[in-house]
């Protein structure tokens, strides 16, 4: 399945919807949208991964560019995933420490508004 | 000689196809059903190398895979055919340094591009048995898992 974006507001932060493969191919797409977004002064973001049916080495890279873009401007980036064989990847490089994984949008709102 | 063999056009788009390939020749192999994201995760990693290599130094060279139903053994090696690659990477594991590389070696760069070695790292993660070797024309990556094999 090809990768499928959208985001919209919600009580002040931007949650990017994600569905499909995020990979080589793809995640070129991702990064064009976290960087659009951050142009656009949001820089509270939430990216929902509970529709993403793949990801790789690239596409961490990506998350993890966006979060250092959002950081650069005091911002935040957060996930939401459930998925063991996504949450596995994150385990395995280590990136459970960088990003805040929650399981669901509602859940890493509250997360990032505890944190304020 | 391997169950089934594989060499494409180092594009990104090829990986996913990649993948699919080697996820299904795996199913009926008898890779246990548990162990089918990670081939599937592996492969993509050790393909996507692979193409990015060839795009920076033989783009017209196909990238190669090779996947192989052994007594009791899936395994997989992806083969690419670009040395500089190996030798500007510094080896097979190491941070990249190379043209196209962001500078800084950060993933935020233009490129956003992850160091060379999480990619490794991914692949030395998931897969059962794993060995990198550098050859005379590039770099071999071999994996395999256990199978309950003989479905030639």
């Amino acid at each position: 399945m090809d990768l499928k974006l959208d985001h919209h507001g919600k009580d002040g932060i931007e949650i990017v919807d994600v569905e499909g493969e995020i990979d080589v191919y793809t995640a070129p797409r991702l990064r064009e949208l976290l960087i659009e977004l951050v142009n656009n002064r949001f820089y509270q973001l939430v990216v929902n991964m509970e529709k993403v049916e793949f990801l790789d080495s690239t596409g961490l890279g990506v998350l993890v560019g966006g979060l250092k873009r959002v950081r650069a401007h005091d911002g935040s980036l957060d996930l939401v995933c459930t998925q063991e064989r996504i949450l596995k990847i994150f385990r395995i490089t280590g990136l459970t420490k960088v990003f805040g994984i929650h399981d669901t949008v509602d859940e890493a709102i509250a997360a990032r508004r505890a944190e304020k | 000689m391997a169950t089934v063999e594989l060499s494409f056009t180092a594009l990104p788009a090829h990986v996913r196809t990649a993948r699919l390939v080697a996820t299904a020749v795996a199913r009926r192999s008898g890779v246990d059903e548990s162990l089918l994201d990670e081939v599937r995760l592996a492969v993509g990693e050790a393909c996507s190398r692979a193409v990015e290599g060839h795009q920076l130094y033989c783009p017209a060279e196909p990238v190669r895979l090779s996947l192989t139903d052994l007594a009791g053994r899936f395994e997989v090696e992806v083969t690419d055919t670009c040395a500089p690659f190996a030798r500007s990477s510094g080896g097979p594991g190491a941070v990249a340094d190379r043209p196209g590389a962001d500078p800084a070696g950060s993933p935020a760069g233009a490129g956003a591009r992850v160091p060379d070695g999480l990619g490794i790292a991914v692949i030395e993660g998931l897969a059962d048995e794993v060995q990198i070797s550098e050859t005379a024309a590039g770099t071999r990556i071999r994996m395999s898992w256990p199978s309950a094999g003989g479905s030639r």
